[in-house]
C-alpha cells in the first residue's frame, strides 16, 4: 500500500483557509451598524425570498455571508438553540454571547476536522435594552470570533466597506435614515454601481419595539425613508 | 469514522448521527417543528413524555391511579365571535379538590400576533402546553420566514392535545380552546378539541371547563350575529358571571380583592388585552342592575 503524501499541518490549514476565503469573497457584503434606537442590518441581496439577515430571538439577529446552504444550516441551528434555551429557562436568558460561542465551537471543529471547511462568515447581533450596550459578534469560517464596536462587515470585499464606514464614522450613533444611507453608500462604493432599493435587504433590531425587536423593512419602507 | 466528541442530547445512542456531525453542539435536525425537535433531541423536556423517558432510563415510574392525588384544575373559559373578530375570556380560579389553589391564575394566553388560547384542565400541564405552543409557532415563523395559516396552527394544537393522551389516563387532562384571526378570510375563528386531538370549528361561540355548560347556556340566550365589541364583551363576561354562580370551580369577579376575569380581543389589529378597568366597569354596571331589580 503506498503511503499518502505527508502534508504539514500548517500547509493543510493554510490551504483550507484559502479555500474558505475564496468562497466567501465571491459573495456580496453585509453591514451591521449601530443607530440611535438599535442596530440596522443591510445586505446587498437581489433575491427577496432567500434572506441573508434573519431573526433569531427577541433581541438577537443573524446575518450570514458565503455559501447559502451552509449559513442557512447555521441559522436554523441557532434558532433551535435559542428557542430551546428560552423554553428551558426564560426568554431573558437567551444571549448573543452564548450563541456566538456555540457557533464558534462548531465552526472551529468543522474547520479543523472536516475535509472541506465551511465557506461562511456570520454576524450575531444583540440590541441592548434598559441602558445595556449593543453586542456585535463576527465569527469567521475557522471559528475565530471578534467582538465589534459600532459596526461590523462580513462577505466579499468587507475590508473596503469597513474602510468606508471607518472614514465616515460619527461620535454619536446616527438616526436610522442617516445610518441606512451610510450603509447604502458604502455598499454602492464597493459595488461601483447604484443599488436599487428592491435589491437591498434591510432589517432592524429596534429597542423601542415591544417583545420581539426584529423587523424587516420592505422596499416601500426603504424608499419612504430615503425620500 | 470519527469518534463522537459531544453527546447531542442526553438520550443519544453511541452511534448517533448527530454526534458524528461536526455541528454536534447544534444538533442537526430537519423540519420546522419545535415540538418534533424536543421529541427527538430532548424528550425529557417534552410534556407527557416524562414517564416514558424515565422508564427508558430504568427509573421505575408509578404515577399512581387517576384521581388519587390532587392536581390544580383550571375552569371556565369561553370564546365568542363579534363583528371584527373574536373575544376570548376566562375566570381566574384554580381549585385542588375542595380547596382554592390560586385566585389569580391566568387561563387566557396570547400565543402569537394573531392567535390566543384558553385552557381548562390540570393547571401545570395546561400552562406548559401554552408555552410550548407559543414557542412552536414562533419557531416555525422564524425558520420558514412566514407564519403558519390559521388552520395550520389549529391542527398543530390538535396534535399536541393528542400527544397528551397518555397523561389523560393519569388524570391530567389538558383541554384548549383556540381562537385565531384568519388573515385570508378576514374573520376570527374558534376551534374546540377533544382529548384524542379531534379538532372542531365552532361557528359562533363556545365554552369549556367545569362551568362551560352554564356559560354556553348564557351565551346561547344572549348571543346575536354581528355584535359589536362592547356588546360581545358584555355577553362573555355575563356568561362567566353566571358560570361562577352555578359552578364551585369557577371564580366570579372578586370585588373585595379586586380580581376580575381576563379577556383578550382577537382582530386584524392583533391580540389586545382588555384592560382590567374596563372589565371592572362592566361588572360594576352589571351588578348594580341586578341589585336594583
Amino acid at each position: 500500500m503506498p503511503l499518502p503524501y505527508y502534508v504539514s499541518p500548517e500547509q493543510m490549514m493554510q490551504d483550507k483557509a484559502e479555500y474558505a476565503k475564496k468562497g466567501i469573497a465571491k459573495g456580496r457584503s453585509i453591514i451591521a451598524l449601530e443607530y440611535v434606537d438599535g442596530i440596522v442590518l443591510a445586505a446587498d441581496n437581489p433575491s427577496s425570498s432567500l434572506h441573508k439577515v434573519s431573526e433569531v430571538y427577541d433581541r438577537i439577529a443573524f446575518a450570514g455571508a458565503g455559501k447559502y446552504s451552509e449559513f442557512e444550516h447555521l441559522r436554523k441551528a441557532g434558532i433551535r438553540h435559542a428557542d430551546l434555551t428560552g423554553y428551558m429557562y426564560s426568554r431573558e436568558d437567551v444571549s448573543a454571547r452564548t450563541l456566538s460561542n456555540a457557533y464558534s465551537q462548531s465552526l472551529g471543529t468543522a474547520f479543523s476536522t472536516d475535509v472541506k471547511p465551511l465557506e461562511v462568515e456570520i454576524l450575531v447581533v444583540q440590541v441592548g435594552v434598559n441602558g445595556q450596550a449593543n453586542e456585535i459578534f463576527r465569527i469567521s469560517f475557522d471559528g475565530s470570533i471578534a467582538d465589534e464596536k459600532s459596526f461590523a462587515v462580513i462577505g466579499g470585499r468587507s475590508e473596503a466597506v469597513q474602510q468606508y464606514l471607518r472614514e465616515h464614522a460619527t461620535p454619536q450613533p446616527p438616526t436610522l435614515k442617516d445610518g441606512l444611507r451610510r450603509c447604502l453608500s458604502a455598499l454602492e462604493q464597493v459595488a461601483t454601481q447604484k443599488i436599487p432599493s428592491e435589491n437591498l435587504e434591510v432589517a432592524v433590531l429596534d429597542r423601542n419595539r415591544q417583545g420581539r425587536k426584529f423587523r424587516r423593512l420592505t422596499s416601500a419602507d426603504i424608499s419612504l425613508l430615503f425620500t | 469514522m470519527r469518534k463522537p466528541r459531544l453527546r447531542c442530547s442526553k438520550n443519544c445512542q453511541p452511534d448517533c448521527d448527530d454526534c458524528m456531525n461536526p455541528m454536534s453542539f447544534l444538533p442537526h435536525h430537519d423540519g420546522s417543528s419545535f415540538f418534533d425537535f424536543l421529541t427527538q433531541h430532548h424528550p425529557e423536556l417534552r410534556p407527557s413524555l416524562y414517564d416514558i423517558t424515565m422508564q427508558r432510563a430504568g427509573v421505575p415510574v408509578d404515577l399512581g391511579r387517576p384521581g388519587t392525588f390532587p392536581v390544580p384544575h383550571g375552569t371556565t373559559v369561553l370564546a365568542l365571535k363579534y363583528r371584527d373578530g373574536a373575544i376570548i375570556a376566562g375566570d381566574r380560579r384554580a381549585t385542588e379538590g375542595f380547596q382554592i389553589a390560586d385566585r389569580r391564575i391566568e387561563k387566557v394566553f396570547r400565543i402569537d400576533e394573531y392567535s390566543a388560547m384558553a385552557i381548562a384542565g390540570a393547571a401545570g400541564p395546561c400552562i406548559e402546553m401554552a408555552k410550548l405552543f407559543q414557542t412552536e409557532l414562533e419557531h416555525y415563523e422564524k425558520l420558514e420566514g412566514v407564519q403558519l395559516s390559521c388552520e395550520g396552527k389549529a391542527n398543530k394544537l390538535g396534535q399536541m392535545v393528542k400527544a397528551n393522551l397518555p397523561m389523560v389516563f393519569q388524570g391530567l387532562v389538558v383541554m384548549p380552546l383556540y381562537v385565531g384571526y384568519d388573515l385570508k378570510r378576514k374573520e376570527g375563528r374558534i376551534f374546540k378539541y377533544d382529548i384524542t386531538g379531534g379538532r372542531y370549528e365552532e361557528s359562533d361561540h363556545h365554552s369549556i371547563g367545569s362551568g362551560g355548560k352554564d356559560a354556553r347556556n348564557t351565551m346561547r340566550e344572549h348571543y346575536r350575529l354581528g355584535l359589536d365589541e362592547e356588546a360581545a364583551l358584555r355577553v362573555g363576561l355575563l356568561a362567566l358571571y353566571n358560570a361562577a354562580d352555578e359552578d364551585v370551580g369557577t371564580g366570579g369577579p372578586d370585588l373585595v380583592r379586586g380580581i376580575y376575569p381576563t379577556a383578550k380581543i382577537v382582530s386584524d389589529a392583533g391580540i389586545t388585552d382588555v384592560p382590567e378597568s374596563r372589565v371592572r366597569a362592566l361588572y360594576e354596571t352589571m351588578i348594580a342592575e341586578r341589585r336594583r331589580s
